[in-house]
């Protein structure tokens, strides 16, 4: 044993081999996933780490050619869900910090849009919010978020709409309250970098 | 300042801006996906894997 040690099980470490480098090219996408669920960056990682070594341990039950951006997505999100139960406390501290990142946010010249967008996503049910980045940002058809939340379609159809909703409305009455004052430009930026996006003259 | 006319382009106007969040949504998912991964989630697979390192 230990050195000198031939590769005596070929196969399975090319499968092992296969599957990390699918895995590997997942991160980004895990890291993006667990930002919009925790809203800290910290956090996120240390979750899109424990869901990336959950996969790992887990990997000799997981069929390769399957989608393993949605298998990853699933554990990630049951890994988010497990440790907020336990630790319910911590959302509320989330939400101060969120208030408190909502005063330092004050200067008009700053791209404020996507900040307010971040707390107006935060202030979703959070159903609605995994639901909406799913379907809205991870590219997944309903189908597959369905699977990922371990709900019916038409449940994640009705949460990723109510979801939009809910936002419009939380963007456009300035809900997130920045003292008042700018209530409502947040959607006004949004529109403005929106349109220079789709390359409007 | 002006208003935005409310008119029968109401719908317009919110489809509009439904597109106009969807894009900063999708914007704010691949930003974090377009920044470089932090070295420590390779070093944590490399660990698990229990691939010696290459200079052993």
């Amino acid at each position: 044993m230990g050195r000198g040690r031939a590769a005596a099980t070929g196969d399975d470490t090319a499968r092992d081999r296969a599957f990390r480098a699918e895995l590997v090219a997942l991160i980004p996408h895990l890291r993006a996933f667990a930002r919009t669920l925790t809203g800290d960056p910290t956090a996120a990682d240390d979750l899109a780490q424990e869901a990336m070594m959950k996969a790992w341990d887990a990997r000799a039950s997981f069929e390769m050619g399957t989608n393993m951006k949605a298998w990853t997505f699933m554990i990630l999100r049951n890994q988010f869900y497990s440790e907020k139960r336990r630790s319910w406390r911590q959302s509320q501290l989330d939400q101060e910090a969120a208030e408190r990142t909502l005063v330092a946010i004050d200067d008009p010249a700053a791209p404020v849009a996507l900040n307010e967008l971040r707390l107006g996503l935060g202030m979703l049910p959070s159903e609605q919010r995994e639901a909406l980045v799913l379907v809205g940002a991870g590219g997944f058809a309903y189908e597959e978020a369905a699977e990922i939340c371990g709900c019916a379609v038409g449940t994640v159809k009705s949460r990723v709409s109510r979801a939009r909703r809910a936002l419009l409305g939380i963007l456009e009455r300035g809900d997130y309250d920045r003292d008042g004052a700018a209530a409502g430009e947040a959607m006004g930026s949004i529109l403005a970098h929106a349109e220079r996006l789709s390359g409007v003259r | 300042m002006k208003k935005p006319l409310k008119s029968s382009s109401a719908l317009d106007e919110a489809r509009l801006r439904q597109q106009a969040i969807g894009a900063k949504l999708r914007q704010m998912f691949d930003d974090v996906v377009n920044e470089p991964v932090p070295d420590e989630f390779l070093e944590i697979l490399r660990r698990a894997d229990g691939a010696e390192p290459e200079n052993g």
